[in-house]
């Protein structure tokens, strides 16, 4: 991340938020994050936008797990913003609660985020979920997803990708890790209620995941943004290389960028430098079992149809993506 | 001003009396005619400034209000039985966070089997939760209880259930007296949270607390509960002072001076037990009624006093601690320790089994055998079941 | 104390009938509690509702064991349960049917009205409820056509409340000839 560069056409304005030397700090150093954490970073880099662009005037629900855990054990805590946490399973509905009554008090020109991980978001609170997006609550939702449940230690969730090893899909004999096609898709659930914004962000392009909060938060009623949070720990990786982990993601395909509003896709970040996806499970301990001696036949060409898939179903390479 | 309502609508046009800011519930029978009766409120214009939320489920419900608390706003919810039981976690987590939510439990079975009828098995799985929990014995006592709820949780910072008995008070048309908003208000003031989500004050709510400061989080629980006793009685007096009913407060005694065996009960049965007190008086027998209004915390040295001269306590409940017993005369038990009291255990009513004059006046002559009686129990069916399972 | 017990098939405003009269009754001053036998209201399927009348406060929660009082909405359901039950010397059993009825009640004044017909003919509805309430103090006395009339407005404003008030003081006048 650079400091402000002027000259050459470009303007200050076109800075992140987080290269800003005044940037909001919403979660303020110091929390017991893992080194690298993905979440951390993705979290300071949505509340840090979102909190710059509404003067402050957030307040931030949080779900029971890693990014709660490392950065609240009493007495001290690092949220810089008003935050609450009630429970693993029901920060979309506390959400809810807080806007209806910044509603009821004139105070709508607070806004409220829900945040967690993905079990958290995906999988435990997913009723919630579905219900503060089909009433159309004027809450944010983020599920920073790390595809597992770290705060336990690495069991599958129901976004864990196909052969990844986790504590629970641990490769064996004829189990290849996680159960090829299986788990959900979050944000086309999102969209399928219709609410007015969808968006998939990454860690590994702060610039793009900051526009789409801010876009996010122009808007009032159910949002919601995917964000990818490579996990050091849970995925085996060196803690130096989590932005390089998920930018791969990216330009492989397996991760795509995009925005829809009202249930339609409306726009994608497209790949520039397209890589195999061998480029980028071979980055990871957890998809190690791919490449030895008895690596399954298929599984790599399968993870790269997957990646095919969504860059042909969102138009990421070829100069087609939606605008 | 008197009027002739389904209890259901009683409590919705009492807890409107309240002007909650939030009302979020998920239907379940008995509890449904409440929540019903509040969105007509709201939707009519007659309930202003609150939102009135249809939610997915239980947990939804409760974790909605337990929002809007924790943003400032006086919140409620209603619910019975699995409702309660799908909602726990967050009951829980309500009192741990010290949020003054007030919550009706239309009382009913818990399951399996099925079953919509009423008993207390849903309340007394919440009776360790932390929250205050008052039992109603009438329809206006229903009435009068919320208004008080909502005044006690806010000076206490707790959360309280108000138990009404599903159907025979949800569903029952009674006379009530509805106090005017004008008295309300005066009884009840503006909602001023002592904590709340404000970008004025950032603060965390909520922290994970390790083992070198939990056992004093639970400790300084209690104690609050504990103290919330003396604030239930005097506002129980205010109310008295203010609205000419003795409802609320702790216990209330029937008959209890010169009596020399006491009954001992929860919510609505205790009018059919009055009515069987009177009569087994009027034989020469020297009976009384106790009604606990505040089960929690429980009024040890009120149960105490009121109890202190009786010679026997039958303690009548619609509860059963499965492997234990009763679990009411349990507690009862424990408050008399050390006195001379003969104590009997009555199981009544499980599921919504009637509970009629006849049984009970039966039952309390009967000389007790020391074991848990369940009134009205089929003995032949069981006895042909007994051996079935094991 | 004056007990009521009602029963009938689900849909035919069993529950709304007692409710009604506990109105009537608190509309002259007098305590009421109406409730139903809970739980049972599926359309079709025999219901009971109950309605307790006094000069002082009601605590009783029983169902209502000895009734002085048996609305019986539809006949049918005469065979299906128990609805003579406790009925009390001197009671009173109002049944909604175009042909009188065997039974073996002593000391207890059975009555039999068209209720369908006459609901027919002022609601256009087979909704009896409000036809046996005007019947019910026609034969009993112990509440005034003008509580039933107010009781049945209170519940139900508008053109049906209308309907049903002249259908009830149609069934009133006409049993108080019969009688």
């Amino acid at each position: 991340m650079s400091n402000y560069t002027i000259g050459g056409g470009f303007s200050g304005e076109n800075a992140t938020v987080q290269s800003a030397h005044d940037r909001p700090n919403t979660i303020t150093s110091g929390h017991k994050a893992c080194q690298g954490c993905g979440e951390a970073l993705g979290a300071r880099c949505v509340l840090d936008a979102a909190y710059r662009l509404t003067g402050g005037k957030i307040v931030v629900v949080t779900a029971t797990g890693c990014l709660e855990v490392f950065s609240s054990v009493y007495p001290e805590n690092s949220w810089n913003v008003p935050w609450i946490h009630s429970l693993f399973g029901n920060a979309p509905a506390v959400a809810s609660g807080v806007a209806a009554a910044f509603r009821r008090l004139g105070k709508e020109d607070v806004r409220v985020i829900a945040q967690g991980g993905d079990g958290a978001i995906a999988d435990i609170s997913m009723g919630c979920l579905s219900g503060m997006f089909e009433r159309n609550d004027d809450v944010l939702c983020v599920c920073y997803d790390n595809q597992a449940y770290m705060n336990t230690g690495v069991q599958r969730s129901g976004v864990t990708p196909s052969f990844a090893r986790t504590a629970t899909t641990l490769p064996n004999g004829v189990y290849f890790g996680n159960e090829e096609r299986t788990g959900k898709n979050v944000p086309k659930i999102a969209m399928a209620h219709g609410i007015p914004y969808v968006a998939m962000g990454s860690v590994g392009n702060i610039r793009d995941l900051e526009q789409k909060v801010v876009r996010a938060m122009g808007i009032r009623g159910a949002r919601y943004i995917h964000v990818h949070v490579p996990c050091p720990l849970g995925w085996g990786y060196p803690t130096s290389e989590t932005i390089r982990v998920a930018r791969l993601a990216i330009r492989c395909g397996l991760f795509p960028l995009f925005e829809a509003e009202n249930g339609k896709v409306v726009g994608s970040t497209p790949i520039e430098d397209q890589v195999p996806v061998e480029d980028y499970l071979r980055t990871q301990r957890r998809f190690a079992h791919l490449f030895g001696k008895n690596a399954p036949v298929n599984a790599l060409e399968s993870l790269q149809n997957m990646a095919n898939e969504n860059i042909d179903e969102y138009r990421l390479v070829g100069g087609l993506a939606h605008e | 001003m008197l009027h002739q309502l389904e209890g259901s609508q009683a409590i919705a046009r009492s807890v409107a009396l309240c002007r909650p800011n939030v009302v979020s519930a998920y239907p379940i029978s008995p509890q449904t005619h409440i929540l019903e009766g509040l969105e007509g409120l709201v939707r009519s214009g007659k309930l202003e400034s609150c939102e009135y939320m249809n939610v997915e489920s239980e947990i939804g419900a409760i974790s909605v209000a337990l929002g809007a608390e924790s943003a400032g706003a006086r919140s409620y919810t209603a619910t019975s039985s699995q409702g309660l039981l799908h909602m726990m976690e967050v009951v829980y987590n309500v009192s741990g966070l010290e949020l003054p939510l007030v919550m009706t439990l239309g009382n009913r079975a818990v399951g399996a089997p099925i079953n919509i009828w009423n008993d207390h098995s849903d309340a007394m799985a919440a009776r360790d939760a932390g929250w205050l929990m008052f039992f109603a014995e009438t329809n206006q006592e229903a009435v009068d209880l919320h208004i008080l709820a909502f005044r006690i949780a806010e000076e206490t910072q707790c959360p309280v259930i108000v138990n009404v008995d599903g159907f025979i008070l949800t569903h029952a048309y009674e006379q009530v007296d509805l106090p005017s908003q004008d008295q309300v208000d005066e009884f009840l003031p503006p909602y001023k949270p002592n904590t709340s989500l404000t970008v004025d004050n950032p603060m965390a709510i909520g922290a994970m607390v390790p083992p070198e400061y939990f056992m004093e989080v639970k400790h300084l629980a209690h104690r609050k509960q504990e103290q919330a006793l003396e604030a239930i009685e005097n506002l129980g007096n205010d109310f008295y002072n203010k609205f000419g009913r003795n409802s609320g407060g702790l216990v209330h005694g029937y008959a209890i001076q010169e009596a020399e065996t006491v009954v001992v009960t929860m919510g609505s049965v205790a009018g059919t037990i009055k009515d069987v007190v009177d009569e087994l008086n009027r034989e020469g027998m020297k009976f009384g009624e106790l009604s606990i209004c505040c089960y929690r915390p429980f009024p040890v040295s009120a149960i105490v006093s009121a109890l202190k001269n009786a010679r026997k306590v039958i303690v009548v409940e619609k509860s059963l601690a499965i492997g234990l017993g009763g679990i009411l005369s349990r507690e009862i038990e424990l408050a008399l320790n050390g006195l001379d009291v003969q104590m009997v255990s009555v199981v009544a009513g499980l599921g919504g089994r009637n509970i009629t004059k006849a049984m009970l006046k039966e039952c309390f002559l009967k000389k007790s055998s020391g074991e848990v009686t369940f009134l009205g129990l089929d003995e032949k069916l069981v006895n042909s079941n007994i051996g079935s399972g094991l | 104390m004056f007990q009521v017990r009602i029963h009938g098939r689900g849909g035919q405003g069993v529950v709304t009938a007692a409710e009604m009269l506990s109105i009537a009754a608190f509309l002259e001053g007098k305590h009421a509690q109406a409730f139903p036998s809970f739980g049972s209201e599926r359309m079709g399927a025999p219901v009971m509702a109950f309605c307790r009348i006094s000069d002082g406060e009601i605590r009783l929660r029983e169902p209502v064991m000895e009734p002085n009082a048996v609305i019986i909405q539809d006949r049918t359901v005469i065979d299906a349960t128990d609805t003579f039950l406790g009925i009390v010397a001197g009671g009173f059993v109002l049944v909604n049917s175009n042909s009188d009825i065997r039974h073996k009640l002593k000391k207890v004044t059975v009555k039999c009205i068209d209720a369908t017909e006459l609901a027919l003919e002022h609601v256009g509805k087979p909704i009896p409820n409000a036809v046996l309430l005007g019947s019910f103090v026609a034969i009993t006395g112990i509440l005034k056509i003008e509580s039933i009339v107010a009781a049945i407005k209170t519940k139900f404003p508008g053109t049906m409340g209308e309907k049903n008030i002249n259908a009830a003081q149609a069934a009133y006048n006409r049993v108080l000839r019969i009688i």
